[in-house]
């Protein structure tokens, strides 16, 4: 047996069948597909952008967040305020900078808690079945019945929001909308031969749930995530808007862009709505097409050749 | 003149970054009303070829060079409405995969005059009579009612022909038949490739016949060619090739299979590797690197068809077999073949009762509504009882719906037998579970028929197999990568490829990866569910060697599933026939094959091609008829008495016991069985000899 390895081997060299790839991990030729994709790789660079903008940005060009300063209240662009200032005279591109911190740390926060809190649901909720599956999924159907936006700001008001409050409050209502998805798509994985085999060899469910069907059902779930995060960003900026986001001086982008409103009326301060504006919107849409792209790196169909 | 012509025919099929040649350099002809085989592996091009024809090639298929004359017209430049006006109308098509190419929400009846009405000026109240002609053409049962059911009232070999009345409504001078029966049971094959022929002949029509299986051409075909990594490597008559193939790749494939060796019970021979990668083909011969005649000048050189005579042609510099000559445009082979090798039977040590299996049944319920109302209930497996002793091979075989998978799947613990008990060493395993039920499970294993959906896609080949031993909780970190390699090794693969994905094994390895998962565990029995249906002819003979080599070096004990009874018979030491849900026959492999007793058996057996062309040809009308009866509402009495030859009143009132026939060891469930029963006084006195 062992001269037939060989005798495999050294045909499958000779024929040139050997696969180029067997070195390479998953994540490597995830990396490759992904690559290829344009839209995606735009996406990527302007979330590594606007991160190095938030996080490092204010060390570089640095302002004055905390204390007002109403000389400068609503002055326009110039060489000491590049986009101007606001209402308060805080700096504008600084705020952006600091608002962009807490959207981007609540977004992440939020996607990371409601994926995986939906991913175990799911899982657990698709591949138990039966009746424990009835009730499980019930009670998602029961959450997701809820006028979310409403229930959200109704916590808000009841809790004094900090950013931490927030991400809890988004995710409570985010988590449902996975957990359907990864339930139905555990569903289709649990008759797989690979996860009855578990079985087979003596396994417990919770094995199958958490080597077998969560790592195949990764492509689902990443895609999930970066949808997450835009969302939650986006939520976020709503709540934001209706002034029910993060306490002043903090603050977010939704935040921003709802106190400009304030002002859209007679005098042009295009300063204080556009930016954060065309910032979310750039930013949730980044979030998705990198989902889109990772969804076809995982298939791992796509892969091969 | 020939009906269809191909000359120096090469197709290419453009991937991102690379070319695959998926027919190189392919010349056939097809005569008017004459059957042409293509037999071939898969990835050998002979679908292809047939696709090339059809002007249906996939994205980023084309033919690069070569012509394709229908009754002498040019068709590979055709403009698109052009070929439209061939597909369907000169020629017919029929796929393999029944169920996909219908469409599952329009009517048969609407499907069929579809083809008329695009082809022909008529109207919808004549394209609807000339389907209800067609459907009554291909033996449908009471067409005119059933013309306006769906795809999914019909069974699969209903389905498919449907599928042929829609190939031959516009009556083609030309059928091609890709894989027609693959995906039909052996009785179900019997029926279509019988209609087909039946066709050919009354309508006059020539018909391509694509298959990977020798046996299903072998009673049919007029003239063969083997394909082989895109190229015809032979081609003659059918008695030709399968009395005198010249080239060692048919030679390899007869070899290969599985009955040649069925009584001798020798090593299979297999084709050592795989076909070649078609985006770089080889230099020289494309077979050579497999070849075990090759010499240098093979792997330089590419060979010509050519041959003693213009009708056996082959790519070969060293053909085997005899030579031949034309005499008065007969074929004749000038010197005798050689006499055949006999090989003495090895006998297995047979032990021990290992697992014991009383009155095992299962019914999957059948529930109706939003409330899951109960309203009946699937007799999968009805009251079946076997034994298995230590060191053999229980063969299992049946057409699908009849049981097997089910019991496999009730003694590996994937489905609770509804009654019945499972004995294995000494305690019931359809009763216990938990924490002492996982530890027990090791001693029983599973190989899946479906060896790529089997692997976690997401795994390594080493993780996959350390599975097994970090749930039983066996050995350090250390100890179990040692023990994978070791495994590896044994199942004739490389222990260097632990680092690989399961899409980067090929079919034949992944099923050697799937074995070696079940042993790691040293069980005491191995369940082996079709581990070869879905595998080429040589590579299944890789297979079926390494589980034979290691149940003799490592003792092991099989329970083999299958529903091909040449594979069955060749692996196996007892023979266990079921139909829908009964054990209708068992005894030894050579009992049951070589005489006998159900005749449903005896039907199956006649059922199955063989590869020779006079015990095909001889056997025209035999058989089984009908379709697997509902296993909601089964027959009373014999479950076989609906589709039996020789069943009579009784058998509707009384179902008959499993009782001895022929020899005392084997016994059948028939109140008509084809072999003398056997008196108690003789069983008793054989029982005390056996034991």
């Amino acid at each position: 047996m062992a001269l037939e390895a060989q005798a495999i081997a050294a045909s499958d060299a000779e024929l040139g069948v050997a696969p180029s790839s067997s070195q390479r991990g998953m994540l490597r030729r995830a990396g490759e597909v992904f690559v290829e994709n344009r839209l995606a790789m735009v996406g990527l660079g302007f979330i590594v952008f606007i991160v190095l903008f938030c996080f490092v940005g204010p060390h570089i060009y640095v302002t004055n967040q905390v204390d007002t300063d109403l000389d400068n209240s609503l002055c326009g662009p110039s060489a000491q305020h590049l986009f101007g200032c606001n209402e308060l005279g805080y700096d504008q591109l600084g705020r952006l900078m600091i608002g962009g911190q807490t959207s981007l740390e609540v977004g992440l926060a939020a996607a990371l808690v409601s994926v995986v809190v939906g991913t175990l649901y799911g899982a657990i909720s698709g591949f138990a079945g039966g009746f424990v599956d009835s009730v499980m999924m019930r009670i998602v159907d029961a959450g997701l019945s809820l006028p979310s936006l409403m229930v959200i700001m109704i916590l808000s008001v009841i809790f004094h929001p900090t950013p931490t409050v927030i991400i809890f409050i988004i995710a409570v209502f985010y988590w449902f909308g996975v957990a359907r998805l990864v339930r139905g798509e555990t569903l289709a994985l649990r008759n797989r031969e690979y996860v009855q085999a578990v079985k087979v060899i003596g396994g417990r469910p919770l094995r199958s749930v958490l080597r077998h069907i969560v790592p195949n059902a990764i492509g689902t779930i990443i895609v999930q995530a970066t949808f997450a995060v835009a969302d939650s960003i986006l939520t976020l900026s709503v709540l934001g808007f209706l002034t029910l986001g993060v306490a002043p001086p903090s603050t977010d982008w939704g935040s921003m862009l709802s106190g400009g409103l304030t002002y859209i009326q007679g005098a042009n301060y295009w300063w204080l709505i556009y930016p954060p504006g065309v910032l979310i919107i750039l930013t949730c849409i980044s979030f998705n097409f990198i989902g889109d792209a990772l969804r076809d790196a995982f298939e791992t169909r796509l892969q091969r050749r | 003149m020939a009906l269809l012509q191909i000359e120096d025919l090469c197709t290419e099929i453009q991937l991102k970054n690379s070319v695959v040649h998926a027919v190189d350099g392919v010349s056939l002809h097809v005569d008017e009303g004459e059957t042409l085989g293509i037999v071939g592996e898969s990835g050998c091009g002979k679908t292809m070829t047939a696709l090339s024809i059809m002007g249906l090639l996939p994205n980023g298929g084309r033919i690069a060079r070569g012509s394709i004359k229908l009754a002498g017209r040019e068709i590979t430049g055709l403009t698109l409405p052009e070929l439209r006006e061939i597909r369907g109308n000169e020629i017919g098509m029929i796929f393999q995969d029944p169920l996909s190419s219908l469409n599952p929400t329009l009517t048969v009846g609407h499907q069929i005059s579809e083809v008329v009405l695009l082809h022909r000026e008529v109207s919808k109240k004549d394209a609807r009579e000339r389907a209800i002609e067609v459907l009554d053409l291909v033996g449908m049962p009471r067409a005119r009612e059933r013309v306006d059911e769906f795809p999914h009232q019909f069974s699969g070999g209903m389905r498919q022909r449907v599928m042929i009345a829609m190939a031959l409504a516009n009556n083609p001078k030309l059928l091609i038949a890709d894989e027609p029966t693959t995906a039909l049971d052996v009785t179900i094959q019997k029926q279509i490739l019988e209609l087909i022929d039946e066709l050919r002949q009354r309508l006059g029509m020539a018909v391509i016949m694509v298959t990977h299986d020798l046996g299903v051409i072998a009673g049919r075909a007029d003239r063969v060619a083997v394909m082989y990594a895109g190229k015809v490597v032979e081609t003659t008559d059918t008695p030709a090739l399968y009395f005198n193939p010249r080239h060692p790749y048919t030679e390899a494939l007869f070899h290969a299979l599985p009955e040649k060796s069925a009584e001798t019970r020798e090593r299979l021979y297999s084709i050592p590797g795989a076909p070649p990668d078609l985006v770089n083909p080889p230099k020289g011969c494309s077979f050579a690197p497999r070849c075990r005649y090759a010499s240098d000048r093979c792997r330089t050189e590419t060979p010509v068809l050519a041959g003693e005579t213009t009708a056996h042609v082959y790519r070969c510099f060293f053909p085997v077999g005899v030579k031949e000559k034309t005499v008065g445009g007969q074929l004749v082979i000038t010197e005798p073949p050689p006499p055949a090798e006999t090989v003495t039977a090895e006998t297995t040590v047979v032990g021990d009762v290992v697992l014991s299996a009383k009155d095992l049944v299962k019914d999957f319920p059948v529930t109706k509504g939003v409330l899951q109302r109960r309203v009946g209930a699937v007799s999968a497996v009805a009251g079946v009882s076997f034994d298995i002793r230590k060191g053999e091979t229980l063969g299992i075989v049946g057409e699908s719906g009849c049981g097997k998978t089910t019991i496999g799947r009730m003694l590996v613990g994937l489905d609770k037998p509804t009654s019945g008990m499972i004995s294995f060493g000494g305690k019931d395993l359809a009763r216990s579970s938990g924490r002492q039920y996982r530890r027990e499970r090791r001693d029983i294993q599973y190989m899946f028929q479906d060896s790529y959906a089997s692997l976690d896609p997401r795994m390594r080949a080493g993780s996959i197999l350390r599975e097994p031993l970090i749930v039983q909780g066996i050995g350090s970190r250390r100890e179990q990568r040692a023990k994978v390699k070791e495994m590896l090794l044994k199942v004739g693969l490389p222990e260097a490829w632990t680092e690989r994905y399961p899409h980067e094994f090929s079919g034949g390895q992944r099923q050697r990866l799937g074995f070696a998962r079940a042993l790691l565990l040293n069980p005491q029995l191995i369940v082996a569910d079709e581990p070869v249906s879905a595998l080429d002819v040589s590579v299944q003979a890789q297979v079926l060697n390494m589980m034979r080599d290691l149940q003799r070096e490592l003792g092991l004990t099989y329970l083999f599933i299958s529903h091909d009874l040449s594979v069955v018979r060749y692996l196996s030491n007892h023979i266990g026939v079921m139909y829908l849900g009964k054990l209708v026959e068992i005894g030894t492999a050579d009992e049951v094959y070589l005489r006998p007793a159900h005749p449903y058996t005896k039907g199956l057996i006649e059922s199955a091609p063989t590869a020779d062309p006079e015990t095909e040809r001889a056997k025209v009308h035999e058989g089984i008829v009908g379709e697997l009866p509902s296993a909601i509402h089964p027959p009373s009495g014999c479950r076989f008495r609906t589709r039996c030859p020789i069943a009579q009143e009784i058998c509707a009132t009384k179902e008959p016991e499993l009782k001895p026939y022929g020899t005392a060891s084997r016994l059948a469930a028939c109140h008509f069985a084809l072999q003398p029963p056997v008196s108690p006084g003789s069983v008793a006195a054989a029982a005390e000899s056996v034991s």
